[in-house]
Protein backbone atom coordinates (compact mmCIF):
# COMPACT_ATOMS: atom_id res chain seq x y z
CA UNK A 1 0.00 0.00 0.00
CA UNK A 2 1.07 3.37 -0.38
CA UNK A 3 1.68 5.56 2.15
CA UNK A 4 -0.43 8.83 1.82
CA UNK A 5 0.22 11.03 5.02
CA UNK A 6 2.56 9.99 8.33
CA UNK A 7 2.20 12.27 11.54
CA UNK A 8 3.31 11.92 15.26
CA UNK A 9 0.38 12.38 17.09
CA UNK A 10 1.35 11.82 20.66
CA UNK A 11 4.77 11.00 22.39
CA UNK A 12 6.40 8.00 20.45
CA UNK A 13 2.62 7.85 18.83
CA UNK A 14 1.82 8.16 15.21
CA UNK A 15 -1.00 8.01 12.37
CA UNK A 16 -0.19 6.57 9.29
CA UNK A 17 -2.15 6.70 5.59
CA UNK A 18 -2.33 4.42 3.61
CA UNK A 19 -4.26 3.93 0.13
CA UNK A 20 -4.57 0.51 -1.36
CA UNK A 21 -7.30 -2.09 -2.81
CA UNK A 22 -7.20 -4.15 0.58
CA UNK A 23 -10.19 -1.55 1.75
CA UNK A 24 -12.53 -3.05 0.35
CA UNK A 25 -11.69 -6.14 2.33
CA UNK A 26 -12.51 -4.78 5.54
CA UNK A 27 -16.35 -5.67 6.41
CA UNK A 28 -16.02 -4.46 10.01
CA UNK A 29 -14.17 -2.89 12.73
CA UNK A 30 -11.52 -4.74 14.82
CA UNK A 31 -9.49 -6.55 11.99
CA UNK A 32 -5.56 -5.78 11.87
CA UNK A 33 -3.23 -5.71 9.15
CA UNK A 34 0.41 -7.37 9.14
CA UNK A 35 3.09 -5.16 7.90
CA UNK A 36 6.59 -6.09 6.54
CA UNK A 37 8.75 -2.90 7.76
CA UNK A 38 11.52 -3.72 5.43
CA UNK A 39 13.48 -7.01 4.56
CA UNK A 40 15.57 -6.84 7.42
CA UNK A 41 12.72 -8.13 9.89
CA UNK A 42 12.09 -11.85 9.72
CA UNK A 43 8.24 -11.29 10.86
CA UNK A 44 5.65 -8.88 10.60
CA UNK A 45 3.92 -6.48 12.76
CA UNK A 46 0.72 -6.93 13.56
CA UNK A 47 -1.11 -3.37 13.74
CA UNK A 48 -5.01 -2.55 13.73
CA UNK A 49 -7.28 -0.67 11.20
CA UNK A 50 -7.83 2.54 13.21
CA UNK A 51 -10.22 3.93 10.40
CA UNK A 52 -10.96 3.47 6.83
CA UNK A 53 -12.40 6.13 4.15
CA UNK A 54 -13.69 3.88 1.69
CA UNK A 55 -14.31 7.26 -1.21
CA UNK A 56 -10.81 8.04 -0.69
CA UNK A 57 -9.59 4.14 -0.44
CA UNK A 58 -7.47 4.42 2.80
CA UNK A 59 -7.38 3.05 6.13
CA UNK A 60 -5.85 4.87 8.98
CA UNK A 61 -2.75 2.90 11.53
CA UNK A 62 -2.03 4.65 14.78
CA UNK A 63 1.06 2.47 16.39
CA UNK A 64 3.39 3.23 19.35
CA UNK A 65 7.06 2.95 19.13
CA UNK A 66 7.17 0.14 20.88
CA UNK A 67 10.88 -1.80 19.57
CA UNK A 68 13.03 -1.88 16.68
CA UNK A 69 10.35 -2.82 14.16
CA UNK A 70 7.89 0.35 15.43
CA UNK A 71 10.97 2.55 14.69
CA UNK A 72 12.13 1.56 11.74
CA UNK A 73 8.54 1.92 10.57
CA UNK A 74 8.28 5.86 11.37
CA UNK A 75 10.62 5.89 8.68
CA UNK A 76 8.58 5.36 5.94
CA UNK A 77 7.64 9.05 4.13
CA UNK A 78 4.55 10.01 1.79
CA UNK A 79 4.35 7.91 -1.22
CA UNK A 80 6.70 4.99 -0.08
CA UNK A 81 5.21 1.78 -0.64
CA UNK A 82 4.48 -0.76 2.45
CA UNK A 83 4.13 -4.53 2.01
CA UNK A 84 0.90 -5.01 4.20
CA UNK A 85 -0.79 -8.02 4.23
CA UNK A 86 -5.04 -8.04 5.23
CA UNK A 87 -7.12 -7.28 6.47
CA UNK A 88 -6.81 -9.83 8.88
CA UNK A 89 -8.99 -11.77 11.72
CA UNK A 90 -12.38 -11.11 12.90
CA UNK A 91 -13.23 -7.94 14.54
CA UNK A 92 -16.58 -6.81 16.52
CA UNK A 93 -19.56 -7.99 15.27
CA UNK A 94 -21.70 -4.51 14.90
CA UNK A 95 -23.90 -6.22 12.23
CA UNK A 96 -25.35 -8.75 14.90
CA UNK A 97 -25.40 -6.27 17.90
CA UNK A 98 -28.56 -5.92 20.05
CA UNK A 99 -27.36 -2.80 21.88
CA UNK A 100 -28.58 0.74 22.76
CA UNK A 101 -25.81 2.45 24.90
CA UNK A 102 -22.33 0.95 24.47
CA UNK A 103 -19.51 1.68 26.63
CA UNK A 104 -15.92 1.71 25.11
CA UNK A 105 -12.55 1.37 27.36
CA UNK A 106 -9.34 1.90 25.72
CA UNK A 107 -5.46 1.67 27.19
CA UNK A 108 -2.78 3.02 25.39
CA UNK A 109 -2.17 1.43 22.12
CA UNK A 110 -5.30 -0.34 22.33
CA UNK A 111 -7.40 2.71 22.17
CA UNK A 112 -6.75 2.23 17.87
CA UNK A 113 -9.51 -0.62 17.25
CA UNK A 114 -11.80 1.29 19.07
CA UNK A 115 -12.02 4.36 16.96
CA UNK A 116 -13.22 2.64 14.08
CA UNK A 117 -15.60 0.50 15.96
CA UNK A 118 -17.27 4.19 17.39
CA UNK A 119 -17.62 5.21 14.85
CA UNK A 120 -19.70 2.00 13.47
CA UNK A 121 -21.71 1.93 16.20
CA UNK A 122 -22.86 5.58 16.01
CA UNK A 123 -23.81 5.01 12.32
CA UNK A 124 -25.59 2.44 13.41
CA UNK A 125 -28.11 4.53 16.10
CA UNK A 126 -25.72 3.20 19.48
CA UNK A 127 -25.02 5.38 21.99
CA UNK A 128 -21.32 5.40 22.91
CA UNK A 129 -19.35 6.07 25.87
CA UNK A 130 -15.94 6.09 25.83
CA UNK A 131 -13.03 5.82 28.69
CA UNK A 132 -9.35 6.25 27.59
CA UNK A 133 -6.50 5.44 29.63
CA UNK A 134 -2.92 6.39 29.04
CA UNK A 135 -0.08 6.88 31.08
CA UNK A 136 0.14 10.46 31.26
CA UNK A 137 -1.04 13.62 29.72
CA UNK A 138 1.35 13.45 26.66
CA UNK A 139 0.34 9.87 25.55
CA UNK A 140 -3.23 11.00 25.12
CA UNK A 141 -4.23 10.78 21.72
CA UNK A 142 -7.35 10.67 19.57
CA UNK A 143 -9.77 12.54 22.56
CA UNK A 144 -11.69 14.82 20.58
CA UNK A 145 -12.41 12.24 17.61
CA UNK A 146 -13.86 10.12 20.10
CA UNK A 147 -15.52 13.44 21.69
CA UNK A 148 -17.46 13.80 18.44
CA UNK A 149 -19.31 10.64 18.73
CA UNK A 150 -20.09 10.84 22.06
CA UNK A 151 -19.13 11.13 25.72
CA UNK A 152 -15.63 10.92 26.76
CA UNK A 153 -13.52 10.30 30.02
CA UNK A 154 -9.88 10.50 29.78
CA UNK A 155 -8.03 8.81 32.70
CA UNK A 156 -4.01 8.72 33.58
CA UNK A 157 -1.73 7.24 35.73
CA UNK A 158 0.14 10.18 37.17
CA UNK A 159 -3.00 12.59 36.66
CA UNK A 160 -1.65 14.71 34.95
CA UNK A 161 -4.31 15.06 32.11
CA UNK A 162 -8.01 14.01 33.05
CA UNK A 163 -9.04 11.73 35.91
CA UNK A 164 -6.14 10.32 37.95
CA UNK A 165 -5.84 6.44 38.26
CA UNK A 166 -6.68 3.44 36.06
CA UNK A 167 -9.66 2.82 33.35
CA UNK A 168 -11.48 0.49 35.86
CA UNK A 169 -11.49 3.46 38.79
CA UNK A 170 -14.29 5.06 37.01
CA UNK A 171 -16.51 2.52 35.81
CA UNK A 172 -18.89 2.91 38.57
CA UNK A 173 -19.84 6.06 37.89
CA UNK A 174 -20.92 5.52 34.38
CA UNK A 175 -24.61 5.64 33.31
CA UNK A 176 -26.79 2.62 34.41
CA UNK A 177 -28.38 2.50 30.42
CA UNK A 178 -25.27 1.09 29.09
CA UNK A 179 -25.83 -2.53 28.11
CA UNK A 180 -22.74 -3.64 26.41
CA UNK A 181 -19.30 -3.13 26.54
CA UNK A 182 -15.72 -3.34 24.35
CA UNK A 183 -12.35 -3.18 25.63
CA UNK A 184 -9.00 -3.05 23.94
CA UNK A 185 -5.60 -3.09 25.77
CA UNK A 186 -2.82 -4.36 27.31
CA UNK A 187 -3.94 -7.61 29.41
CA UNK A 188 -3.93 -6.87 32.65
CA UNK A 189 -6.64 -4.00 31.87
CA UNK A 190 -8.82 -6.41 30.20
CA UNK A 191 -9.02 -8.79 33.17
CA UNK A 192 -9.17 -6.10 35.52
CA UNK A 193 -12.31 -4.36 33.03
CA UNK A 194 -13.52 -8.04 32.36
CA UNK A 195 -13.88 -8.53 36.34
CA UNK A 196 -15.56 -5.36 36.95
CA UNK A 197 -17.50 -5.78 34.63
CA UNK A 198 -19.54 -9.56 35.11
CA UNK A 199 -23.19 -8.10 34.95
CA UNK A 200 -22.27 -6.97 30.96
CA UNK A 201 -22.12 -8.46 27.70
CA UNK A 202 -19.08 -7.67 26.32
CA UNK A 203 -15.98 -8.20 23.55
CA UNK A 204 -12.41 -7.54 23.65
CA UNK A 205 -9.88 -7.41 21.79
CA UNK A 206 -6.19 -9.41 22.55
CA UNK A 207 -2.83 -8.93 21.44
CA UNK A 208 -0.36 -11.93 21.32
CA UNK A 209 3.48 -12.27 19.41
CA UNK A 210 2.31 -14.07 16.09
CA UNK A 211 4.19 -15.77 13.59
CA UNK A 212 2.27 -16.57 10.34
CA UNK A 213 -0.64 -14.20 11.02
CA UNK A 214 -3.05 -16.06 9.21
CA UNK A 215 -4.00 -19.56 11.56
CA UNK A 216 -1.62 -21.62 10.40
CA UNK A 217 1.72 -21.99 12.94
CA UNK A 218 0.08 -21.86 16.41
CA UNK A 219 1.78 -18.84 17.83
CA UNK A 220 -0.70 -16.53 18.91
CA UNK A 221 -2.97 -18.77 20.74
CA UNK A 222 -4.91 -18.02 23.93
CA UNK A 223 -6.44 -20.69 25.85
CA UNK A 224 -10.46 -21.36 26.65
CA UNK A 225 -12.64 -22.08 29.66
CA UNK A 226 -12.47 -25.95 30.65
CA UNK A 227 -16.03 -26.49 28.84
CA UNK A 228 -14.85 -25.21 25.34
CA UNK A 229 -13.94 -28.55 23.50
CA UNK A 230 -11.15 -27.51 21.15
CA UNK A 231 -9.58 -25.62 24.11
CA UNK A 232 -7.99 -22.72 22.44
CA UNK A 233 -8.25 -19.64 20.29
CA UNK A 234 -6.06 -18.01 17.83
CA UNK A 235 -5.37 -14.30 17.76
CA UNK A 236 -4.83 -13.72 14.50
CA UNK A 237 -7.82 -15.84 12.73
CA UNK A 238 -10.19 -16.54 15.56
CA UNK A 239 -9.83 -12.63 17.02
CA UNK A 240 -8.35 -10.94 18.09
CA UNK A 241 -11.76 -10.13 19.00
CA UNK A 242 -13.39 -12.15 21.41
CA UNK A 243 -16.85 -12.58 23.39
CA UNK A 244 -15.49 -11.63 26.94
CA UNK A 245 -16.16 -14.99 28.61
CA UNK A 246 -14.71 -17.07 25.48
CA UNK A 247 -10.89 -16.66 26.54
CA UNK A 248 -9.11 -17.07 29.99
CA UNK A 249 -7.11 -13.95 30.58
CA UNK B 1 12.85 -27.54 -17.75
CA UNK B 2 11.14 -30.65 -15.92
CA UNK B 3 11.44 -30.29 -12.36
CA UNK B 4 9.69 -33.44 -11.51
CA UNK B 5 11.38 -35.84 -8.97
CA UNK B 6 10.77 -39.04 -8.14
CA UNK B 7 11.28 -40.17 -4.27
CA UNK B 8 10.61 -43.19 -2.31
CA UNK B 9 7.06 -43.55 -2.12
CA UNK B 10 6.08 -40.06 -3.34
CA UNK B 11 5.71 -38.87 -7.50
CA UNK B 12 6.48 -35.01 -7.15
CA UNK B 13 5.33 -32.18 -9.85
CA UNK B 14 8.33 -30.32 -8.32
CA UNK B 15 11.11 -30.39 -5.63
CA UNK B 16 9.24 -27.66 -3.12
CA UNK B 17 6.88 -28.23 -0.18
CA UNK B 18 5.81 -26.51 2.66
CA UNK B 19 7.79 -27.64 5.86
CA UNK B 20 5.99 -29.22 8.98
CA UNK B 21 4.40 -26.97 11.67
CA UNK B 22 4.45 -23.43 8.99
CA UNK B 23 1.81 -24.75 6.98
CA UNK B 24 -0.76 -26.11 8.98
CA UNK B 25 -3.17 -28.37 7.43
CA UNK B 26 -3.24 -26.26 4.00
CA UNK B 27 -6.14 -24.90 5.03
CA UNK B 28 -4.95 -20.90 5.24
CA UNK B 29 -2.87 -21.03 2.13
CA UNK B 30 -5.25 -22.51 -0.16
CA UNK B 31 -6.79 -18.74 -0.66
CA UNK B 32 -3.65 -17.79 -1.62
CA UNK B 33 -3.18 -20.18 -4.56
CA UNK B 34 -3.91 -23.85 -5.45
CA UNK B 35 -2.37 -26.41 -3.59
CA UNK B 36 -2.10 -28.95 -6.32
CA UNK B 37 0.71 -26.51 -7.42
CA UNK B 38 2.85 -27.67 -4.76
CA UNK B 39 5.76 -30.69 -4.98
CA UNK B 40 4.12 -32.06 -1.66
CA UNK B 41 3.06 -30.75 1.64
CA UNK B 42 3.81 -32.03 5.02
CA UNK B 43 1.49 -31.14 7.49
CA UNK B 44 1.46 -29.78 11.24
CA UNK B 45 2.97 -32.63 13.70
CA UNK B 46 0.37 -35.60 15.03
CA UNK B 47 0.47 -36.54 18.23
CA UNK B 48 -1.94 -39.67 20.02
CA UNK B 49 -3.83 -37.59 21.53
CA UNK B 50 -4.64 -33.52 21.54
CA UNK B 51 -1.90 -31.03 23.02
CA UNK B 52 -2.24 -27.39 24.07
CA UNK B 53 1.06 -26.66 23.45
CA UNK B 54 3.62 -24.07 25.52
CA UNK B 55 2.35 -21.31 27.36
CA UNK B 56 2.71 -17.88 25.01
CA UNK B 57 4.85 -15.79 24.08
CA UNK B 58 5.74 -18.72 21.85
CA UNK B 59 8.17 -16.91 18.92
CA UNK B 60 10.70 -14.34 19.42
CA UNK B 61 12.64 -12.32 16.18
CA UNK B 62 15.88 -12.63 15.71
CA UNK B 63 18.71 -11.83 13.43
CA UNK B 64 17.38 -13.74 10.02
CA UNK B 65 15.18 -15.42 11.87
CA UNK B 66 13.26 -16.59 14.58
CA UNK B 67 12.59 -18.89 17.41
CA UNK B 68 9.29 -21.02 18.01
CA UNK B 69 8.09 -23.11 21.02
CA UNK B 70 4.84 -24.05 19.89
CA UNK B 71 4.72 -27.22 21.74
CA UNK B 72 3.76 -29.69 19.07
CA UNK B 73 -0.21 -28.37 19.60
CA UNK B 74 -2.13 -30.38 17.36
CA UNK B 75 -6.00 -31.82 17.40
CA UNK B 76 -4.69 -35.29 17.68
CA UNK B 77 -4.25 -38.45 15.22
CA UNK B 78 -7.56 -39.39 15.03
CA UNK B 79 -9.17 -35.59 14.69
CA UNK B 80 -6.45 -34.81 12.14
CA UNK B 81 -7.14 -38.06 9.69
CA UNK B 82 -11.48 -37.40 10.31
CA UNK B 83 -10.86 -33.81 10.04
CA UNK B 84 -7.89 -32.56 8.31
CA UNK B 85 -6.72 -34.90 6.02
CA UNK B 86 -9.84 -35.05 4.06
CA UNK B 87 -9.57 -31.31 3.26
CA UNK B 88 -5.83 -31.78 1.78
CA UNK B 89 -7.18 -34.99 -0.57
CA UNK B 90 -9.36 -32.32 -2.27
CA UNK B 91 -6.13 -31.50 -3.93
CA UNK B 92 -3.67 -33.45 -6.29
CA UNK B 93 -0.70 -33.24 -3.85
CA UNK B 94 1.17 -36.25 -2.04
CA UNK B 95 0.76 -35.25 1.58
CA UNK B 96 3.51 -35.89 4.25
CA UNK B 97 2.75 -36.72 8.04
CA UNK B 98 4.57 -35.61 10.59
CA UNK B 99 4.66 -37.79 13.30
CA UNK B 100 5.74 -37.55 16.50
CA UNK B 101 5.01 -38.82 20.55
CA UNK B 102 6.57 -38.58 23.60
CA UNK B 103 7.47 -42.33 23.84
CA UNK B 104 8.14 -45.21 21.25
CA UNK B 105 4.80 -46.12 21.74
CA UNK B 106 3.16 -42.92 21.21
CA UNK B 107 5.10 -42.94 17.91
CA UNK B 108 4.47 -46.20 16.54
CA UNK B 109 0.40 -46.01 17.40
CA UNK B 110 0.51 -42.34 15.78
CA UNK B 111 2.47 -44.01 12.35
CA UNK B 112 0.00 -47.24 12.60
CA UNK B 113 -3.37 -44.66 12.44
CA UNK B 114 -2.47 -42.37 9.89
CA UNK B 115 0.15 -44.02 7.38
CA UNK B 116 -3.18 -45.69 5.57
CA UNK B 117 -4.48 -41.75 4.76
CA UNK B 118 -0.82 -39.94 3.21
CA UNK B 119 1.43 -40.64 0.90
CA UNK B 120 4.41 -41.08 3.36
CA UNK B 121 5.26 -39.97 6.69
CA UNK B 122 8.25 -37.59 8.17
CA UNK B 123 8.79 -39.01 11.29
CA UNK B 124 10.05 -36.30 14.07
CA UNK B 125 12.59 -36.79 16.24
CA UNK B 126 14.04 -33.91 16.03
CA UNK B 127 11.52 -31.09 17.96
CA UNK B 128 13.40 -29.40 20.69
CA UNK B 129 10.35 -27.81 22.63
CA UNK B 130 8.88 -30.54 24.48
CA UNK B 131 9.56 -31.73 27.81
CA UNK B 132 9.54 -35.11 27.06
CA UNK B 133 10.32 -37.51 23.76
CA UNK B 134 10.60 -35.22 20.49
CA UNK B 135 14.21 -34.42 20.19
CA UNK B 136 15.72 -37.22 23.11
CA UNK B 137 15.08 -39.66 20.20
CA UNK B 138 16.94 -37.12 17.49
CA UNK B 139 20.19 -37.19 19.84
CA UNK B 140 20.26 -40.70 20.67
CA UNK B 141 21.66 -42.53 17.49
CA UNK B 142 20.34 -46.52 19.48
CA UNK B 143 16.92 -44.95 20.24
CA UNK B 144 16.67 -42.99 16.87
CA UNK B 145 17.48 -46.35 15.10
CA UNK B 146 14.80 -48.25 17.44
CA UNK B 147 11.84 -45.89 16.56
CA UNK B 148 12.41 -46.25 13.53
CA UNK B 149 12.42 -49.39 12.68
CA UNK B 150 9.19 -49.81 14.91
CA UNK B 151 7.68 -47.57 12.90
CA UNK B 152 8.71 -48.79 9.45
CA UNK B 153 7.56 -52.30 11.03
CA UNK B 154 4.17 -50.28 10.90
CA UNK B 155 3.64 -47.98 8.24
CA UNK B 156 1.89 -48.96 5.01
CA UNK B 157 4.10 -45.83 3.13
CA UNK B 158 7.38 -44.99 3.30
CA UNK B 159 9.09 -43.31 5.87
CA UNK B 160 11.26 -40.09 6.31
CA UNK B 161 12.93 -39.47 9.49
CA UNK B 162 13.23 -35.80 9.97
CA UNK B 163 17.04 -34.74 11.83
CA UNK B 164 17.69 -32.62 14.53
CA UNK B 165 21.08 -30.33 13.88
CA UNK B 166 21.56 -30.11 17.42
CA UNK B 167 24.03 -33.01 17.90
CA UNK B 168 27.38 -32.99 17.49
CA UNK B 169 27.69 -35.97 14.76
CA UNK B 170 25.02 -35.60 11.88
CA UNK B 171 26.67 -38.73 10.15
CA UNK B 172 26.15 -40.75 13.31
CA UNK B 173 22.52 -40.25 13.47
CA UNK B 174 21.47 -40.60 9.63
CA UNK B 175 23.39 -44.05 9.59
CA UNK B 176 21.79 -45.26 12.92
CA UNK B 177 18.15 -44.20 10.68
CA UNK B 178 19.29 -46.00 7.91
CA UNK B 179 19.98 -49.07 9.83
CA UNK B 180 16.75 -48.48 11.12
CA UNK B 181 15.53 -48.87 7.80
CA UNK B 182 14.06 -45.24 6.68
CA UNK B 183 13.03 -44.89 3.26
CA UNK B 184 15.06 -41.04 3.21
CA UNK B 185 15.85 -38.15 5.08
CA UNK B 186 14.64 -34.71 6.26
CA UNK B 187 17.06 -32.37 7.32
CA UNK B 188 17.01 -30.26 9.19
CA UNK B 189 14.91 -29.11 12.04
CA UNK B 190 14.99 -26.40 14.32
CA UNK B 191 18.51 -25.41 16.34
CA UNK B 192 17.85 -25.22 20.34
CA UNK B 193 18.03 -20.93 21.03
CA UNK B 194 17.12 -18.43 23.57
CA UNK B 195 16.38 -14.48 23.59
CA UNK B 196 16.35 -12.89 27.13
CA UNK B 197 14.79 -9.25 27.33
CA UNK B 198 17.25 -6.87 28.71
CA UNK B 199 14.00 -4.88 30.21
CA UNK B 200 12.53 -8.11 31.62
CA UNK B 201 16.00 -10.04 32.19
CA UNK B 202 14.01 -12.83 31.48
CA UNK B 203 13.58 -15.02 27.83
CA UNK B 204 11.25 -13.51 25.57
CA UNK B 205 9.65 -16.90 24.95
CA UNK B 206 7.71 -18.54 27.53
CA UNK B 207 9.02 -21.54 27.54
CA UNK B 208 12.40 -20.15 27.76
CA UNK B 209 14.45 -21.66 24.89
CA UNK B 210 12.80 -22.43 21.34
CA UNK B 211 13.81 -23.43 17.83
CA UNK B 212 15.73 -21.21 15.47
CA UNK B 213 14.53 -21.49 11.63
CA UNK B 214 15.16 -18.85 9.16
CA UNK B 215 18.31 -17.85 6.84
CA UNK B 216 19.99 -18.19 10.23
CA UNK B 217 20.55 -21.99 10.07
CA UNK B 218 20.98 -22.62 6.31
CA UNK B 219 25.05 -22.26 6.65
CA UNK B 220 24.41 -25.27 9.35
CA UNK B 221 22.25 -27.31 7.50
CA UNK B 222 23.94 -27.04 4.35
CA UNK B 223 27.18 -28.40 6.28
CA UNK B 224 24.76 -31.10 7.33
CA UNK B 225 23.25 -32.52 4.49
CA UNK B 226 26.91 -31.94 2.44
CA UNK B 227 28.25 -34.67 4.98
CA UNK B 228 25.46 -36.60 5.34
CA UNK B 229 25.13 -36.80 1.47
CA UNK B 230 28.54 -38.48 1.08
CA UNK B 231 28.09 -40.92 4.16
CA UNK B 232 24.67 -42.59 3.70
CA UNK B 233 22.44 -43.71 0.56
CA UNK B 234 19.10 -42.02 0.90
CA UNK B 235 17.72 -39.73 -0.66
CA UNK B 236 17.41 -36.08 1.49
CA UNK B 237 14.49 -33.08 1.77
CA UNK B 238 16.39 -29.99 2.99
CA UNK B 239 15.31 -27.50 4.60
CA UNK B 240 16.61 -24.45 6.77
CA UNK B 241 16.19 -20.35 5.84
CA UNK B 242 14.92 -21.41 2.10
CA UNK B 243 13.60 -17.86 0.60
CA UNK B 244 15.06 -17.86 -2.82
CA UNK B 245 15.57 -20.07 -5.79
CA UNK B 246 19.50 -19.59 -5.09
CA UNK B 247 18.95 -21.24 -1.38
CA UNK B 248 17.20 -23.82 -2.91
CA UNK B 249 19.91 -24.79 -5.87
CA UNK B 250 22.89 -24.49 -2.76
CA UNK B 251 20.43 -27.22 -1.14
CA UNK B 252 20.73 -29.27 -4.31
CA UNK B 253 24.14 -28.88 -4.61
CA UNK B 254 24.77 -29.92 -0.88
CA UNK B 255 23.16 -32.95 -1.78
CA UNK B 256 19.42 -32.81 -1.47
CA UNK B 257 16.85 -33.92 -3.66
CA UNK B 258 13.62 -31.88 -2.51
CA UNK B 259 13.38 -28.92 0.01
CA UNK B 260 10.88 -27.71 2.56
CA UNK B 261 10.20 -24.15 3.05
CA UNK B 262 9.37 -23.16 6.26
CA UNK B 263 9.13 -20.27 8.42
CA UNK B 264 9.51 -17.93 5.36
CA UNK B 265 5.80 -19.00 4.75
CA UNK B 266 5.06 -16.18 7.68
CA UNK B 267 6.83 -13.21 5.68
CA UNK B 268 5.36 -14.15 2.01
CA UNK B 269 2.29 -16.53 2.07
CA UNK B 270 2.92 -17.09 -1.82
CA UNK B 271 6.33 -18.20 -1.68
CA UNK B 272 6.47 -21.67 -2.38
CA UNK B 273 4.60 -20.92 -5.04
CA UNK B 274 6.66 -18.29 -6.47
CA UNK B 275 9.67 -20.46 -5.82
CA UNK B 276 7.88 -23.26 -7.84
CA UNK B 277 7.32 -20.74 -10.71
CA UNK B 278 11.12 -19.34 -10.65
CA UNK B 279 13.12 -22.58 -10.31
CA UNK B 280 13.48 -23.33 -14.14
CA UNK B 281 14.71 -20.40 -15.13
CA UNK B 282 17.49 -20.31 -12.28
CA UNK B 283 18.34 -23.70 -12.47
CA UNK B 284 19.10 -22.59 -16.85
CA UNK B 285 20.80 -19.81 -15.14
CA UNK B 286 23.41 -21.81 -13.79
CA UNK B 287 23.86 -24.19 -16.93
CA UNK B 288 22.11 -26.94 -15.34
CA UNK B 289 19.92 -29.29 -18.02
CA UNK B 290 18.24 -31.10 -15.51
CA UNK B 291 17.38 -31.11 -12.29
CA UNK B 292 19.19 -34.32 -11.43
CA UNK B 293 22.06 -32.93 -12.52
CA UNK B 294 22.06 -29.89 -9.54
CA UNK B 295 22.02 -33.13 -6.91
CA UNK B 296 24.58 -33.60 -5.12
CA UNK B 297 25.92 -31.44 -7.50
CA UNK B 298 28.70 -29.92 -5.17
CA UNK B 299 30.40 -33.35 -4.45
CA UNK B 300 31.58 -34.75 -8.54
CA UNK B 301 34.72 -32.61 -9.30
CA UNK B 302 34.31 -33.70 -12.73
CA UNK B 303 30.82 -31.83 -13.59
CA UNK B 304 31.86 -28.98 -15.86
CA UNK B 305 30.36 -26.01 -14.77
CA UNK B 306 29.04 -24.20 -17.61
CA UNK B 307 28.85 -20.75 -16.15
CA UNK B 308 32.61 -20.76 -15.91
CA UNK B 309 33.53 -21.79 -18.81
CA UNK B 310 31.78 -19.81 -21.57
C1 LIG C 1 -3.99 -7.81 16.71
C2 LIG C 1 -2.97 -6.78 17.14
C3 LIG C 1 -3.23 -5.45 16.90
C4 LIG C 1 -2.30 -4.47 17.27
N1 LIG C 1 -2.61 -3.17 17.01
C5 LIG C 1 -1.72 -2.21 17.32
C6 LIG C 1 -2.00 -0.85 17.03
O1 LIG C 1 -3.05 -0.51 16.47
N2 LIG C 1 -1.07 0.07 17.36
C7 LIG C 1 0.12 -0.27 17.96
O2 LIG C 1 0.93 0.61 18.23
N3 LIG C 1 0.40 -1.56 18.25
C8 LIG C 1 -0.47 -2.53 17.96
N4 LIG C 1 -0.18 -3.84 18.25
C9 LIG C 1 1.10 -4.13 18.91
C10 LIG C 1 2.23 -4.14 17.88
O3 LIG C 1 2.08 -5.25 17.02
C11 LIG C 1 3.60 -4.24 18.59
O4 LIG C 1 3.79 -3.10 19.38
C12 LIG C 1 4.73 -4.31 17.56
O5 LIG C 1 4.68 -5.53 16.88
C13 LIG C 1 6.08 -4.13 18.21
O6 LIG C 1 7.08 -4.30 17.24
P1 LIG C 1 8.55 -3.75 17.47
O7 LIG C 1 9.44 -4.30 16.43
O8 LIG C 1 8.54 -2.28 17.58
O9 LIG C 1 8.91 -4.31 18.92
P2 LIG C 1 9.86 -5.50 19.31
O10 LIG C 1 9.63 -5.76 20.74
O11 LIG C 1 11.26 -5.21 18.86
O12 LIG C 1 9.27 -6.67 18.47
C14 LIG C 1 9.84 -7.95 18.44
C15 LIG C 1 8.79 -8.96 18.00
O13 LIG C 1 7.78 -9.07 18.97
C16 LIG C 1 6.51 -8.77 18.45
N5 LIG C 1 5.74 -7.98 19.44
C17 LIG C 1 6.25 -7.15 20.38
N6 LIG C 1 5.25 -6.62 21.11
C18 LIG C 1 4.09 -7.13 20.63
C19 LIG C 1 2.72 -6.97 20.97
N7 LIG C 1 2.32 -6.17 21.95
N8 LIG C 1 1.79 -7.65 20.26
C20 LIG C 1 2.17 -8.45 19.26
N9 LIG C 1 3.46 -8.65 18.89
C21 LIG C 1 4.41 -7.99 19.56
C22 LIG C 1 6.82 -7.99 17.20
O14 LIG C 1 5.77 -8.06 16.25
C23 LIG C 1 8.07 -8.64 16.72
O15 LIG C 1 7.81 -9.84 16.05
C24 LIG C 1 -1.08 -4.83 17.90
C25 LIG C 1 -0.82 -6.17 18.15
C26 LIG C 1 -1.75 -7.14 17.79
C27 LIG C 1 -1.46 -8.58 18.05
C1 LIG D 1 6.34 -22.14 14.04
C2 LIG D 1 7.04 -23.40 13.64
C3 LIG D 1 6.46 -24.65 13.91
C4 LIG D 1 7.11 -25.84 13.56
N1 LIG D 1 6.51 -27.03 13.83
C5 LIG D 1 7.12 -28.19 13.44
C6 LIG D 1 6.48 -29.45 13.64
O1 LIG D 1 5.35 -29.54 14.14
N2 LIG D 1 7.14 -30.58 13.26
C7 LIG D 1 8.39 -30.53 12.66
O2 LIG D 1 8.96 -31.56 12.33
N3 LIG D 1 9.00 -29.34 12.45
C8 LIG D 1 8.40 -28.19 12.81
N4 LIG D 1 9.03 -26.97 12.57
C9 LIG D 1 10.36 -26.96 11.91
C10 LIG D 1 10.23 -26.71 10.40
O3 LIG D 1 9.47 -27.74 9.77
C11 LIG D 1 11.60 -26.61 9.73
O4 LIG D 1 12.30 -27.82 9.90
C12 LIG D 1 12.45 -25.48 10.29
O5 LIG D 1 11.65 -24.37 10.60
C13 LIG D 1 13.56 -25.03 9.34
O6 LIG D 1 13.03 -24.50 8.15
P1 LIG D 1 12.86 -22.90 7.87
O7 LIG D 1 14.14 -22.25 8.25
O8 LIG D 1 12.52 -22.80 6.42
O9 LIG D 1 11.74 -22.45 8.75
C14 LIG D 1 8.39 -25.78 12.92
C15 LIG D 1 8.96 -24.52 12.63
C16 LIG D 1 8.32 -23.34 12.97
C17 LIG D 1 8.96 -22.03 12.64
S1 LIG E 1 0.12 -16.14 14.20
FE1 LIG E 1 0.22 -18.09 13.25
S2 LIG E 1 -1.62 -18.99 14.02
FE2 LIG E 1 -1.80 -16.95 14.69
Amino acid sequence: MKVIEHKSIARDTYQLILKGDLIEEVDEPGKFVHIQINPEFFLRRPVSIADVDFHEQTLTLLYKVMGKGTDALTEKRVGDQLDVLGPGGRGFPVASLESKHALIIGGGIGVPPLYYLAKNLVERGIKVTSVLGFRSEADVFYEDEFRELGEVTVVTNDGSYGEKGLVTDVLPNLEPTIDTYFSCGPGVMLKAVTEHLPHLPGYISMEERMGCGIGACFACVVPTPDMDEKGYRRICCDGPVFKAEEVVL
Amino acid sequence: MDIRIDLPGLHLKNPIMPASGCFGFGKEFAQFYDLSDLGAVIIKAATGEKRFGNPTPRVAETSSGMLNAIGLQNPGVDSIIEIEIPFMKGYDVPIIANVAGSTVEEYVQVAEKISDHVDAIELNISCPNVKEGGVQFGTDSSLAEEVTRLVKEVSSVQVYVKLSPNVTDIVAMAKAVEAGGADGLSMVNTLTGMRIDPATRKPIIANGTGGLSGPAIKPVAIRMIHQVYQAVDLPIIGMGGIETTDDIIEYLLAGASAVAVGSANFKNPLICKELIDELPDALEKYGFSSLEEAIGGAHDEKTPSSLFRT
